[in-house]
């Protein structure tokens, strides 16, 4: 039943007892075209556009618990595409631009947000880097803006300008970036795929892939074995997991990020920030709580769980960037199991093994970039060669160098 | 978390920073290949379970420790300083 | 109108000769010390105290503790407004403010209770299926509307004034809960030595048993609790937190808990915090937590006036207020009975009492006998009133019904453990048969659960487990536990139950009265089914699709009546549907209180330089570097601008001599007979020629191939160095350094230690300076050009003895030297540099002056050592050895990284002088437009170069050196630039050096 709000007045007046499954609980068939494993925002986005863009339909999406239980319903929500390097700034803009149509394209109200984003600086130093990062992305043809310390306290005009260990001189400012209502992403994804004839199969936990001279030949599940042509891994925070059922080492880290919510408040901060001086983004959601976040714990993880330093941490720079969040009560808080990869980018490419695909590294870039990752994702899949948007992501630019290191902070996960 | 540093006794996780998987080995001298280097310096086995893994004692002691810890569920098994290894000799 | 209507004329904990007054919504009322806010709001008939989130429907007090779904106002004024503060844990304090929130105009008149007439649009999840066409308006006008909608209470939004602070605490025990439960494990862990915390979230210490008329040993229960307390008091170990809350359990024993040193009194008292968040290292702790009675699912359930029955006794035994004066209790269990008989004691009238179990115990239906009361085998239909409870609808177990009148209901569904903290390492609790509840499973190590927290729920079993844990925690901390005595001797209490999870509504109607389960976001049992019918089922997906559970009680009231409603839908059984778990913290907690002295200036340290006074002295600004406040420029009177300022300086050191504090710089000791070796290794170049009493420039790359720091290195002695590391890097090399002894080559003799914080160092720079040192240097060092060349380091001792480093490196170009002593005499070797400076016309300068001679010379610093950057890049390629490993070797070959067209770092120049460069610009062919495929660079730094009377800059480009002479574009689209420059060496003035070796 197509979504709007007619069909929501008509159902209102039946007792809304006409609305049906938002997709259908499938069990797995025997054989499938595609197999993507993992039915978080990144695989169901696959599966979407594997059926919308590519018409091939006849696609599995296999999750080993609930569709969108990990990363896609435990971040802060944000979208931006204001990204430094060359490998990342037309992906993030290609995201952007697919968040700007999902509504209409998944008919799913994801409350997709442009808001603003702002990134402040506080030294110059500071200041210059963002001047190169601005000017990396109108040169890719994304907005961004320089703004001054009084351009931004027109903005935002309750931070601390003054009395800061490191006061606020500036920032830059993507309004086309913003945030979206998270878990609808992925149960509008689900329910698009499922619509075209995508099986979306929860409990059925991947226990191993079945290699067969070289090549993909399907995989093993606790419901089964189901035979495919092609495989796509789509579990970030679990891809080494995933990876080394094929006997293949990854560049990359699991480890431990966690989020936070205050008490839902009446509205009081219209776009997102991110504190210069440490690392801390807030915003605040349409429910009205603030949703905030910092640093990885920093030690490898699978716990989806963390620990005090970091709370305290992200407390700290919440109250230095803005004093009157003192009595604004944290209301939870959570852990994601990140993938972090050596060069703080993500990886979207073939493997070793022939018709085995691997989408994986996405850092604490994982949720913005899900329309495009599953776009990028769905195009390898297809057509067997990267989209060109994502044709950084290689594995093996480790070997040539080539990697993407947006903080120059090299091969240690823990620093990007 | 707390970890018990064989030197201090034990101490807030603060103290320390982490590195990550102690088990990969430094391919020493001038016929290292690339192979082995990039081996060594991007590729981990980043287990569920238990993990050997590098912490220094910054705030403290100044020593690297060999954690062993389950990452599943943060328990420590063991602590010690690194292994001390036969030849450094490079090249 | 008396003044406290509902207050009993005698009983309860409260002390009636301590008036408080306080406001809520205006209108000032009384109440006694010892009163909650819920409890004096009770006593003076307030019974509408808020509006829900959705529908603005009107809420009453529902508990009487934690758990208030319903009861939410904001406390405090101005600047100290706390939102969504629940009145029922906020102690009463004289002049207490208080508002009603999420209505407008009024709590009694909320135009948004129009919401209540798009109701049936406004099931759960209505927004994920509209608002998305036109796409634009979602921004402008669908968005702004929810969210002017959604909320609850308004933030102060301005500095909170009051401060906070940090503690840590270690114990062998770690007691959470001052019931029967913890005071016992708390008593039985002291007595046999062990150091015990015992926290409770609550003002008065006793838990539940502050509600109840009990007895144990035959004496009333208050007095077990202060023979307890005052027991507990006597012992020297164990500590006594009330006001505390353990809101999260963390990794090895790490508690977090805060402590609300100040929130009973208007302001916090002069020197105290408002709140203490606390970290507390338990080698054990009990988890003593009780439990939390559980409503029931019915049309009107929200009505305000129908309560929790054991709410109703906690107000009438512990603050003597009676909730209601025609009272019907809906049980399910024994327990309910109790309120009846407390409510009929304290006066009221009980209209019925209704349980639907047909096999009750006989001993009830002799107690509404003795009570008058009439018992109904049934259940409650339906309750009606808006503002306040009107009447029920009793459903008879034949299906008859009947409406019924009163002014309170008693709702009484059994027990729910308190587990959350046991939860909070993500295990999954496991389900009770007998007690139909979750109980706590596999609790994280080193936590035990005792009482009503395990699901063991009446008092005796509470005495026994508390002694029992406490015990085996104390020896489990090698403490010999005291023989335990006969454990106290209780009163009866009936623990029989048989819940039902809600009653099914009679007639349909448009506008059927909703029957919630989830109070504060509005969640209605209809929203759960239709969660059910569009495939929202498993437990995370419920929650998620209908906001069940996310509110500001994160469900302790009603996940289990959700989960419930589930497995009825899909006929399943509740554990099979999901497991309630909580995520931390137990009860939200004030970010202030987490950060606590961490704010303001005061958010990280701030570090000195030892000459910091000295330069302050001189009339510096000084600017954040890391850390730091370092100098940046000292301005004399007049100068209009920071330009004219650095111009100023540039020039005095050019031309004459200028005196600069370096100490920032990392300085690292570095001794052992393979010192040159182990240089060797980490430096890109090479070290073991290096003679004695000479400096030399390194540079480091990390392992994967990118530079990672750089400084010059002296050879202080044979086996001794001196490495310099620059500011922002002082502490990551010496960690790298120490991995690289410990870990790669431990079998090096090499041993090093951090100096930076031992020396202070200044640079020396301009024609003049070896004038001015030697007005410094004792006179036996010949510090003559001959004597004491370019790139000499050697000891030196300076005013007479006091011992000093003096290096011959030069960062400007110029002759220049930095000259370095005991921090203590930091400040006198600045000021003797002065003094012998004078006659010269020394000239102090800071970063800025420091930062443009610097590209002058085409040194890079920060802005091109960004981590992204290799030796090549940096013009410093020449350096690398190929004769030896060191770090970084490898990985540094690897073909992208020396491919031919990467940016390289050269020089610039506008093409028309008069314009001014600005680093951040992207390098652009001539007559190319300003796109990503023809980005060819950036530019890193600029500057002014007052010797050269125009702007220069740094930059990375591609191909660079190999295009000197060329022109190419710098675009700064962010500012509107577009500068035509020229390329040219990284090295402006003086290429040949001959400055230095003057």
């Amino acid at each position: 039943m197509r979504y709007s709000v007619f069909s929501l007045l008509a159902q209102a007046l039946k007792g809304h007892k006409g609305w049906t499954p938002a997709w259908r609980d499938a069990a797995p068939k025997p054989e499938y075209d595609v197999v993507i494993i993992g039915g978080g925002g990144h695989g169901l986005a696959t599966a979407h556009y594997l059926a919308s863009r590519h018409g091939v339909a006849n696609v599995a999406v296999v999750e080993k618990g609930h569709i969108g239980s990990g990363n896609v319903g435990r971040n802060t929500t944000i979208i931006r595409s204001n990204y430094l390097l060359p490998g990342n700034t037309p992906f993030y803009e290609h995201s952007l631009k697919l968040w700007e149509g999902l509504e209409q394209d998944v008919n799913y109200n994801a409350m997709v947000s442009q808001r603003g984003v702002v990134n402040l600086y506080h030294s110059d130093a500071q200041r210059d880097a963002y001047a190169r990062r601005g000017n990396a992305m109108r040169l890719a043809g994304v907005d961004a803006e320089l703004l001054d310390r009084e351009q931004v306290r027109s903005l935002l005009p309750f931070l601390d300008y003054e009395t800061g260990r490191f006061p606020i001189q500036g920032g830059l400012l993507q309004k086309r970036g913003g945030s979206v209502r998270h878990d609808a992403v992925a149960w509008g994804y689900a329910r698009a795929a499922d619509s075209r004839g995508v099986d979306i199969v929860q409990n059925c936990e991947v226990t191993g892939l079945s290699v067969e001279n070289g090549r993909i030949a399907g995989v093993e599940t606790t419901r089964g074995p189901i035979r495919a042509r092609k495989v796509g891994l789509a579990v970030a925070g679990n891809s080494s997991r995933l990876a080394a059922m094929a006997g293949m080492r990854l560049p990359i880290e699991s480890h431990v990020l966690q989020a936070f919510v205050s008490e839902g408040l009446k509205p009081l901060i219209d776009c997102v920030v991110t504190y210069g001086a440490g690392h801390f983004y807030i915003s605040q959601s349409d429910k009205g709580g603030l949703v905030f976040g910092g640093d990885i714990d920093g030690y490898n993880s699978y716990a989806q769980r963390g620990n005090l330093p970091v709370i305290e941490d992200v407390m700290e720079s919440a109250m230095a960037l803005w004093p009157g969040l003192g009595r604004v009560r944290m209301l939870r808080h959570w852990g994601g199991v990140m993938d972090m990869s050596m060069d703080g980018s993500p990886i979207i490419d073939r493997t070793p093994v022939e018709g085995l695909y691997l989408n994986a590294g996405w850092c604490y870039g994982g949720f913005k970039a899900t329309p495009a990752s599953g776009f990028c994702f769905a195009h390898l899949i297809a057509r067997d060669e990267p989209h060109p948007v994502a044709a950084a992501f290689r594995l093996d630019r480790f070997t040539t160098g080539r990697v993407i290191d947006e903080k120059g902070a090299g091969a240690q996960p823990n620093l990007h | 978390m707390r970890i018990p540093c064989p030197h201090c006794g034990a101490r807030d996780a603060q103290e320390f920073s982490y590195l990550g998987a102690a088990d990969p080995q430094r391919p020493d001298g001038l016929d290292a290949t690339e192979a082995a280097m990039l081996d060594y310096v991007y590729q981990r086995d980043n287990p569920a379970g238990r993990h050997r893994e590098l912490w220094y004692h910054g705030a403290g002691c100044h020593a690297w420790l060999t954690v062993t810890r389950d990452t599943r569920t943060h328990a420590i098994e063991s602590i010690e300083p690194v292994r001390r290894r036969g030849a450094g000799a490079a090249a | 109108m008396s003044a406290q209507p509902f207050r009993l004329a005698g009983g309860g904990l409260i002390d009636r000769s301590q008036t408080r007054s306080f406001r809520f919504d205006g209108r000032r009322y009384e109440g006694y010390a010892g009163d909650t806010l819920a409890s004096a709001l009770l006593a003076n008939g307030v019974r509408l105290v808020g509006r829900s989130f959705k529908y603005h429907r009107p809420r009453g007090i529902l508990s009487a503790g934690p758990e208030e779904p319903n009861a939410l106002v904001e406390l405090r004024a101005g600047a100290r407004r706390e939102p969504n503060t629940r009145a029922t844990t906020t102690e009463l304090y004289h002049g207490l403010e208080a508002a009603s929130q999420n209505r407008w105009p009024s709590l009694a008149f909320d135009l948004l209770s129009v919401n209540q007439l798009a109701a049936p649009a406004l099931v759960a999840g209505f927004y994920y299926k509209t608002f998305m066409w036109p796409a634009r308006f979602w921004e402008k006008l669908y968005e702004p509307l929810i969210r002017r909608a959604a909320g609850l209470g308004r933030a102060a939004g301005r500095e909170d004034p009051d401060h906070y602070e940090k503690a840590f605490a270690f114990c062998d025990l770690l007691v959470i809960g001052a019931g029967p439960a913890g005071l016992s494990a708390a008593l039985a862990a002291g007595r046999a030595g062990a150091r015990v915390i015992l926290c409770d979230e609550d003002f008065r210490l006793g838990g539940k048993l502050l509600n109840e008329k009990r007895e144990i040993d035959a004496r009333a229960a208050s007095e077990w609790i202060a023979d307890a307390l005052a027991e507990l008091g006597s012992l020297p170990d164990v500590r006594i937190m009330p006001r505390t809350t353990v809101f999260g359990v963390y990794d090895h024993g790490v508690y977090g808990a805060v402590e609300r040193v100040s929130d009973h009194l208007p302001i916090p008292p002069a020197h105290q915090p408002r709140q203490r968040s606390w970290r507390i290292n338990a080698k054990r702790a009990v988890l003593a937590a009780g439990a939390i009675e559980r409503p029931i699912v019915f049309a009107g359930n929200d009505t305000p006036g129908v309560m929790l029955a054991g709410a109703v006794r906690a107000y009438l035994n512990r603050h003597g207020v009676l909730p209601g004066r025609e009272a019907v209790i809906f049980t399910t269990g024994d327990d309910g009975w109790t309120t009846a008989r407390d409510l009929a004691a304290a006066g009221a009238t009980i209209a019925a009492i209704v349980d639907p179990r047909p096999d009750r115990d006989p001993a009830l239906t002799a107690l509404a006998t003795r009570l008058g009361a009439r018992v109904v085998t049934g259940i409650v239909a339906g309750a009606t009133g808006g503002r306040a409870l009107e009447g029920l609808t009793v459903r008879a177990a034949s299906g008859r019904e009947e409406a019924l009148s009163c002014d309170l209901l008693a709702v009484s569904n059994g027990w729910n453990p308190t587990l959350h903290l046991a939860s909070h390492q993500n295990t999954r609790p496991a389900w009770d048969d007998a007690i139909h509840a979750f109980v706590p499973s596999a609790p994280p190590a080193g936590l035990s659960v005792a009482g009503a927290a395990a699901g063991r729920l009446s008092l005796a079993l509470a005495l026994v487990d508390g002694a029992r844990l406490g015990g085996e925690a104390a020896a489990a901390c090698g403490f010999a536990p005291k023989p335990t005595p006969q454990p106290p001797r209780t009163d009866p209490e009936g623990v029989a139950h048989s819940p039902v999870w809600r009653v099914r509504g009679g007639k349909r109607a448009f506008f059927p009265r909703k029957a919630f389960v989830d109070f504060q976001n509005d969640v209605t049992d209809a929203d759960i089914e239709l969660a059910a019918r569009e495939g929202f089922r498993p437990v995370e997906h419920l929650k998620r699709y209908t906001t069940l559970g996310m509110a500001t009680d994160q469900g302790k009231t009603s996940n289990l009546a959700g989960l419930a409603i589930m497995a009825e839908q899909t006929g399943k059984t509740i554990p099979e549907t999901g497991a309630t778990i909580f995520r931390p913290p137990y009860t939200p907690v004030a970010i202030g209180a987490l950060a606590g002295h961490h704010r303001a200036r005061d958010f990280r340290p701030t570090r000195l330089s030892p000459t910091h006074r000295w330069s302050q002295d001189q009339g510096a600004v000084f600017v954040e570097s890391g850390l730091w406040m370092r100098a940046q420029y000292y301005p004399k009177p007049g100068e209009s601008d920071w330009l004219t300022t650095v111009n100023r300086e540039v020039l005095a050191v050019r031309n004459g001599v200028g005196l600069c504090d370096v100490s920032t710089l990392g300085k690292i000791d570095i001794q052992g007979a393979d010192a040159a070796e182990f240089l060797e290794r980490v430096y890109v170049n090479g070290w073991k020629a290096l003679p004695v009493g000479k400096a030399r420039y390194g540079l480091m790359l990390r392992e994967d191939g990118f530079v990672m720091d750089d400084g010059t290195t002296s050879r202080l002695a044979q086996t001794h160095f001196l490495m310099t590391t620059t500011t922002a890097n002082a502490a990551r090399v010496m960690q790298h350094l120490e991995f690289c002894r410990q870990v790669l080559w431990p079998t090096l003799d090499v041993r090093m230690v951090s100096v930076s914080e031992h020396w202070a160092q200044a640079a020396i720079a301009g024609p003049k300076a070896r004038a001015v040192l030697q007005g410094v240097v004792d006179p036996r060092h010949d510090i003559s050009n001959e004597a004491f060349p370019y790139l000499a380091a050697r000891a030196v001792t300076v005013g007479g003895g006091v011992p000093a480093r003096l290096f011959r490196i030069s960062f400007s170009g110029e002759l220049a030297y930095e000259l370095a002593v005991p921090a203590d005499h930091g400040d006198a070797m600045m000021r003797a540099l002065m003094a012998a400076g004078e006659p010269h016309g020394i000239t102090p300068y800071g970063t800025e002056a420091l930062g443009v001679m610097r590209i002058e010379k085409g040194h890079v610093a920060g802005n091109e050592l960004n981590g992204q950057t290799t030796a090549r890049d940096l013009g410093l390629g020449r350096m690398v050895s190929a004769k030896k490993d060191f770090i970084g070797r490898v990985m540094a070959k690897r073909e992208a990284l020396v491919a031919a067209d990467r940016p390289v770092l050269v020089g610039f120049r506008p093409v028309n002088r008069s314009e001014r460069l600005r680093a951040g610009a992207h390098f652009v062919g001539p007559g190319r437009s300003a796109t990503l495929e023809n980005d060819e660079g950036f530019m890193t730094s600029v500057a002014y170069s007052p010797s050269l009377r125009h702007w220069i800059g740094l930059g990375l480009l591609r191909n660079g050196p190999a295009r000197i002479g060329e022109r190419v574009r710098a675009v700064d689209p962010l500012r509107d630039g577009d500068v035509e420059v020229e390329i040219c060496p990284a090295c402006f003035l003086d290429p040949e050096g001959a400055r230095l070796h003057g």
